[in-house]
């Protein structure tokens, strides 16, 4: 799609739109400038001309350079890999724009965030509750994102309201912030009659801490460890956007030998995640045998990654325009060799699963979520392919992928077996994309400077296991980050949880749940 | 049935397939650590997890100590599910501020003697979250903590070493 294409589209729909500025500064890229006055109209005529739900939304503190904040809304042609950031100034004094969450389910979330991190103020927003700064511990009108914010110590005694379900017979069950298990704080409220479910409110933000206003100021060599710590259990697709933004940047193009090895890495990943995952659906129907045997194989693949990197969870291995992880002919023997017996346990653990008519009865047709839902809320990855929604960025990103015949993982029945069916399907096909990788790695070390990082902006992406993790990143003419945007698919698969659960009894939550497996703390950042 | 009978046959015990000085290291290690609960804590010793803004990657360590490579649990460690039943609140993460009261909370709900173990780089100082707006105090801040558990995350191996570190002071 080129540029003259979008701009010719939206005039179809508004015919006296005009552009202020289009620029396409990388290939898979473009920008345009708008009036803030065509802000909603484009957007909601992009939405359906890409077609794209909202895949960021969100704003910067410009008001030193253009007394005015900007709002950028990111869209995705997921056909050919192609992004499209529609661009507006804000000007400073009472800032607002006009909500476009009424008539774009997926940007909802990101106005409620704009509007407590910057205080501009979507217009007509259907619910403008607070999100992760919560009431009863951060003062009304303290903006953090904003270049001016100050650390204050005022103490504030909020409430926050949760949406109530009245009606005869109807009760709520509270759950949360710790539960039972070993995992992260959020909040629960189960509305329920009898005992299906009738509504599900989540409140998260527990594990908030700021993360975006920490990259500010910083240089990209020493955020990427900052990036790596966004969600435990993604460190390597966390560190590998970022290090694309800054690489787009600083105009690197990555050598084959190193998109190759950070694509084995992505895959090593997903692998221990999508093998934890079936250990955790197992635990939540208490059918401990598999879910025993699933930890062993999550065991040997951390352990692979640590006997490869020296790091279980791919930290510190990450560079900007480098990965500092030599694979030479040993090792490449050591992951065939590891990757052989994993297979072979994983078939035998697939086997013991779906062979349990009991397990089957409780992951068959439960939690289940339909497309056009998904595709309204915006679900991405793994969640909105086990629905039907053809979306993986790996498809065009890196190019090896397609190279070694890439083949995307679908279902349509969007219930936890098709997730579970997804996670299975996706560990058997990075098996094999690793060893097809394996074949590309030479012994040659391909030298690298150290890049020189100048002024600029730039998305970078990477298809993590759980789907697409963002990274907007702007630096100023001293290479120092002024604004980054982190946008975890958490973030986008949270409210699908709520519709999930719909008609399904509380014992089925965990479960539910767990197929999901969304991350609290690369949500709430 | 018949896979999970044929396949316990054939994958023996698993705590012995690693390396084998590791597997006589975590042995020798858990049989000291499995004494000293008897004679401290009587037979098991009872561990709630909480996690104060971590980023994950603590709590799936923590996961994997209890898995049966490592297997916490033969040497009289149990994770609960109540911080009623617990002896130690095991607590990762910098403390966000929106966790202080529920932290604060769970250990006012543990019954007396009870002790704090710090897990993770973060939760030691705040780490890499040190300087956030919206981290007010690490734990030792708040609370006594009775011993700390560095790493970023730590391997189940120095889960185990520090928990016998906790034993014997």
């Amino acid at each position: 799609m080129l540029c003259q294409e979008i701009i010719s589209g939206i005039k179809k729909t508004i015919p006296d739109f005009s552009v202020l500025s289009s620029l396409q500064a990388h290939p898979d890229e473009i920008s345009l400038k708008i009036n803030p006055s065509f802000f909603k109209e484009a957007c909601l005529a992009l939405h359906k001309i890409v077609p794209s739900t909202v895949m960021m939304l969100f704003a910067s503190d410009e008001r030193t350079k253009s007394r005015s904040f900007l709002l950028s809304c990111v869209f995705l042609n997921s056909k050919t890999g192609q992004w499209i950031i529609v661009n507006t100034d804000i000007p400073d004094e009472n800032p607002h724009f006009d909500s476009l969450a009424k008539n774009m389910h997926s940007a909802i979330l990101f106005e409620r965030e704009i509007w407590e991190m910057f205080g501009i103020e979507p217009k007509n927003h259907p619910d403008l509750r607070s999100l992760n700064l919560h009431d009863e511990v951060w003062p009304k009108g303290n903006f953090p994102l904003r270049k001016d914010f100050k650390k204050s110590t005022d103490v504030t005694t909020g409430e926050y309201k949760f949406n109530k379900v009245e009606g005869r017979g109807v009760f709520e069950i509270p759950v949360g912030p710790v539960h039972a298990g070993i995992i992260g704080p959020g909040h629960f409220r189960f509305s329920v009659a009898g005992e299906p479910i009738i509504n599900l409110e989540t409140r998260l933000g527990f594990t908030h801490r700021g993360i975006e206003k920490l990259f500010e100021g910083k240089s990209c060599f020493d955020a990427l460890r900052l990036s790596e710590c966004v969600s435990g259990d993604s460190s390597f697709a966390h560190s590998m956007a970022f290090t694309h933004a800054a690489e787009k940047i600083a105009g690197i193009l990555l050598p084959l030998q190193t998109v190759t090895l950070k694509a084995i890495f992505l895959e090593l990943e997903r692998l221990y995640n999508h093998v934890n995952d079936i250990a955790g659906i197992a635990t939540d129907v208490g059918f401990s045998f598999p879910s025993a045997y699933a930890s062993i194989i999550k065991e040997s693949l951390l352990q692979l990654n640590e006997k490869l990197t020296h790091n279980r969870y791919l930290k510190n291995i990450n560079g900007i325009g480098e990965c500092s992880v030599e694979i030479n002919e040993t090792k490449k023997i050591l992951i065939l060799d590891s990757l052989k017996r994993i297979k072979y346990d994983f078939a035998e653990l697939v086997k013991i699963l779906f062979s349990s008519v009991s397990f089957m009865d409780r992951v068959d047709t439960t939690g289940f979520l339909r497309k056009k839902t998904a595709e309204d809320l915006g679900v991405v990855g793994l969640a909105g392919r086990a629905c039907g929604i053809m979306m993986d960025l790996r498809k065009s990103y890196p190019k090896i992928y397609k190279e070694a015949g890439f083949k995307i993982a679908i279902q349509t029945s969007g219930d936890v077996l098709a997730r579970l069916r997804i996670r299975i399907a996706e560990f058997d096909e990075s098996c094999r994309l690793i060893s097809e990788f394996i074949k590309k790695i030479s012994d040659d070390k391909p030298t690298q400077t150290r890049p020189e990082l100048k002024e600029g902006a730039a998305l970078g992406y990477a298809e993590g296991w759980r789907g697409p993790v963002l990274y907007w990143v702007k630096t100023d003419a001293q290479g120092l980050i002024e604004r980054c945007k982190i946008v975890d698919p958490s973030f986008h698969n949270w409210p699908a949880l709520s519709y999930a659960v719909l008609g399904n009894i509380i014992p089925d939550f965990p479960l539910c749940n767990k197929s999901f497996d969304l991350s609290y703390s690369g949500n709430d950042l | 049935m018949r896979y999970i009978i044929k396949t316990r046959i054939l994958k023996g015990v698993v705590t012995r397939h690693m390396d084998k000085n590791i597997s006589v290291e975590i042995e020798t290690m858990g049989r000291e650590l499995k004494s000293l609960i008897h004679k401290k804590f009587g037979k098991s010793l009872s561990i709630r997890e909480i996690d104060t803004g971590s980023c994950g990657a603590c709590e799936s360590e923590i996961i994997s100590a209890c898995n049966p490579i490592y297997d916490l649990q033969r040497f009289g460690i149990n994770f609960v599910a109540s911080p009623r039943h617990a002896d130690v609140l095991l607590v990762t993460g910098p403390v966000s501020k929106n966790m202080t009261v529920a932290l604060k909370k769970t250990f006012e709900a543990m019954p007396e003697p009870k002790f704090i173990i710090t897990l993770g780089d973060c939760a030691l100082d705040g780490g890499i979250f040190k300087d956030s707006y919206y981290t007010q105090s690490p734990v030792n801040g708040i609370f006594p903590v009775a011993c700390h558990i560095p790493g970023c995350p730590p391997h189940p191996k120095d889960i185990i070493i520090g928990l016998l570190t906790f034993l014997k002071g």
